[in-house]
């Protein structure tokens, strides 16, 4: 099926194959928000200044925002009756398919700042270009969570900036950072197999058009934060598979300890 | 000299007796500037560390609703401590130098954080006892003299009612589930309650700041007006919910229509104020590591603060 970017379509004209394929791609989106979230969290009462608490939290706020507005129309993309709880807390590590990103440990504040900021840059560009997807509850979802990303992408290319162009030790920690983390940046825009397919029916953007926008971006925070564009790194991926760093399984075990020693009670 | 003295403080008291608030700019007595300093700097410091028996659960809330609730509250508190860091700095204080106050253990906070959260029930106690109590503190803080404080406290006050109702929430919803679910609520209760009712803090007798600041109307109520409030207050919630408050002494009172109840552990409540509760060490030990971790990060915002304003005024010349 190959829709035309100016016609929307419901959930209900979908075939079940493409049903099933966009159900495993709308969890791959809120795996992803979730389990960043899950981390921005963990620097609940532990930030470097109560401003910067205050924002973590709010950023991780707005992701698990999102997430449920994700989890919710993956379960109604499935129609078996599961809940966005039982996505969230009843599936294993390998069925997540968040990207290997944003599941990297917190590490210290420019550690988290990298990460948020190579996420950011690519959630925001990819959060307006779904904003136009004919698929309805899709464009919707990216209507209101774009406005939050660029809120995100702002705040993260600030400190982008402020770490890179700030003292020797500030610098060197994100130089470190992206070090680390630069590695996991490619995956964000490698389409896996099942996302080219979707990419070929037009319901979700090819990422090869996000790229100048990401990389005018990118370009423009590294060089005010006076600091190198990484070069010929070479990209991990996985994570939108399934095959995830064993970082997950420990965030997996914390997330859900409730959920599978109380089973099927509500909260 | 002293003759003005005397008319300051007495034009000062005439004031606070007509009830007009006190502004940063007005002149006031060092004793009571050095209070509100002492109170609204630990109540800011209460909301800072009360994130952390809250953040404690927020990677493990059992469903995501619960998790992005629980979020937003800890968010709030944040917020709470700005506000409240902002009102005791009209005052003359610093906020590095109120920070370094609770990192040496020179200013306090409130003593119900020094208890560990052990389960999720402990989210719906804490919102519902601990935010409870917290509201009666706070609700007649809204009229207090200092027109600062006044004017943060109603704005902490909507964010903290609704922080209540939603423990309630989980409480309810916890009595009306699995046994299991009831266990762990009434569980929860019986080690909150009596922590709980220590937050108003000593008896009146052995409150030696109450009389000053009832005169100063920085304080409406007395200790014991308020966890006599709270508990007749509480009791009856504990009955809608089908439990069990933790003392046997517990027992309604017809005569002063309000309930007599047992005594609480000064013994434990002191311990606890002197830095040997259980979580004293923690959550101190936290704050410090997140302060003293985070000192790069402040100091290369100034860095780079200064870079901008220096490269702005080489251009601008």
């Amino acid at each position: 099926m190959q829709v035309a970017p100016s016609e929307t379509v419901a959930l209900n004209s979908y075939s079940p194959e493409l049903r099933q394929q966009l159900f495993q791609y709308v969890l791959q989106l809120a795996d992803t928000s979730l389990i960043l979230g899950h981390r921005l969290s963990e620097w609940c009462g532990h930030g470097p200044i109560l401003e910067q608490d205050l924002a973590m939290a709010n950023i991780a706020l707005d992701l698990l925002g999102e997430t449920r507005s994700l989890y919710q129309y993956a379960a109604e993309l499935e129609g078996q009756d599961r809940t966005e709880d039982d996505l969230a807390f009843l599936r294993l590590a390998v069925e997540y398919k968040n990207p290997l990103l944003v599941e990297q440990p917190n590490g210290d504040f420019g550690d988290t700042v990298a990460r948020q900021f190579l996420f950011d840059n690519f959630h925001y560009h990819f959060l307006l270009q779904l904003k136009a997807s004919p698929d309805e509850r899709l464009a919707a979802i990216a209507e209101k969570a774009v406005k939050e990303a660029a809120y995100h992408l702002k705040w993260s290319s600030e400190w982008m900036i402020r770490l890179g162009d700030g003292t020797e030790e500030s610098r060197q920690r994100l130089d470190k950072a992206l070090g680390n983390l630069w590695r996991y940046s490619g995956e964000l825009t490698t389409p896996t197999a099942a996302e080219k397919a979707l990419q070929a029916t037009g319901i979700i953007p090819d990422y090869a058009g996000l790229l100048p926008k990401m990389e005018a971006h990118l370009n423009h925070v590294f060089q005010e934060a006076t600091l190198p564009v990484p070069q010929g790194v070479f990209m991990m991926t996985g994570g939108k598979e399934g095959r995830h760093t064993e970082h997950l399984g420990y965030i997996l075990a914390e997330l859900q300890y409730m959920q599978r020693t109380y089973p099927g009670m509500r909260w | 000299m002293e003759t003005v003295e005397i008319n300051l403080e007495e034009q000062f008291q005439a004031r606070i007796d007509a009830d007009v608030r006190i502004e940063p700019k007005d002149w006031m007595p060092d004793a009571y500037r050095k209070t509100l300093i002492r109170q609204i700097s630990q109540h800011a410091h209460s909301e800072l560390v009360g994130m952390l028996p809250e953040g404690n659960w927020i990677t493990r809330a059992p469903s995501l609703k619960r998790k992005s609730i629980l979020l937003s509250k800890v968010q709030d508190e944040a917020g709470h401590g700005l506000y409240l860091y902002s009102a005791a700095e009209t005052l003359g204080a610093s906020r590095d130098q109120m920070l370094a106050d609770l990192h040496s253990g020179k200013a306090k906070y409130s003593s119900i954080f020094n208890y560990p959260t052990l389960s999720w029930a402990d989210m719906g106690t804490v919102g519902w006892l601990v935010d409870g109590a917290a509201i009666l503190n706070q609700v007649p803080l809204c009229r207090t003299s200092y027109g600062p404080y006044a004017r943060a406290m109603v704005r902490v006050c909507k964010e903290e009612s609704f922080h209540q109702r939603q423990g309630f929430e989980i409480m309810q919803t916890l009595c009306e589930g699995a046994p299991e679910q009831k266990a762990m609520a009434q569980e929860a209760l019986n080690r909150w309650w009596w922590p709980t009712l220590m937050m108003f803090g000593p008896k009146d007798a052995d409150s030696p700041n109450t009389e000053q600041s009832m005169k100063w109307r920085i304080k409406r109520f007395t200790n014991d007006e308020l966890r006599q409030k709270f508990v007749d207050m509480m009791v009856p919630q504990a009955e809608f919910l089908g439990l069990t408050v933790p003392d046997p002494a517990l027992q309604w009172n017809e005569t002063k229509q309000g309930y007599d109840f047992g005594d609480v552990n000064w013994e434990e409540f002191w311990n606890v104020v002197k830095g040997n509760g259980m979580c004293n060490k923690d959550r101190l030990g936290a704050r410090i590591k997140a302060h003293e971790e985070g000192a790069w990060v402040r100091e290369a915002a100034l860095a780079h603060a200064k870079k901008r304003a220096e490269r702005a005024e080489t251009q601008a010349a």
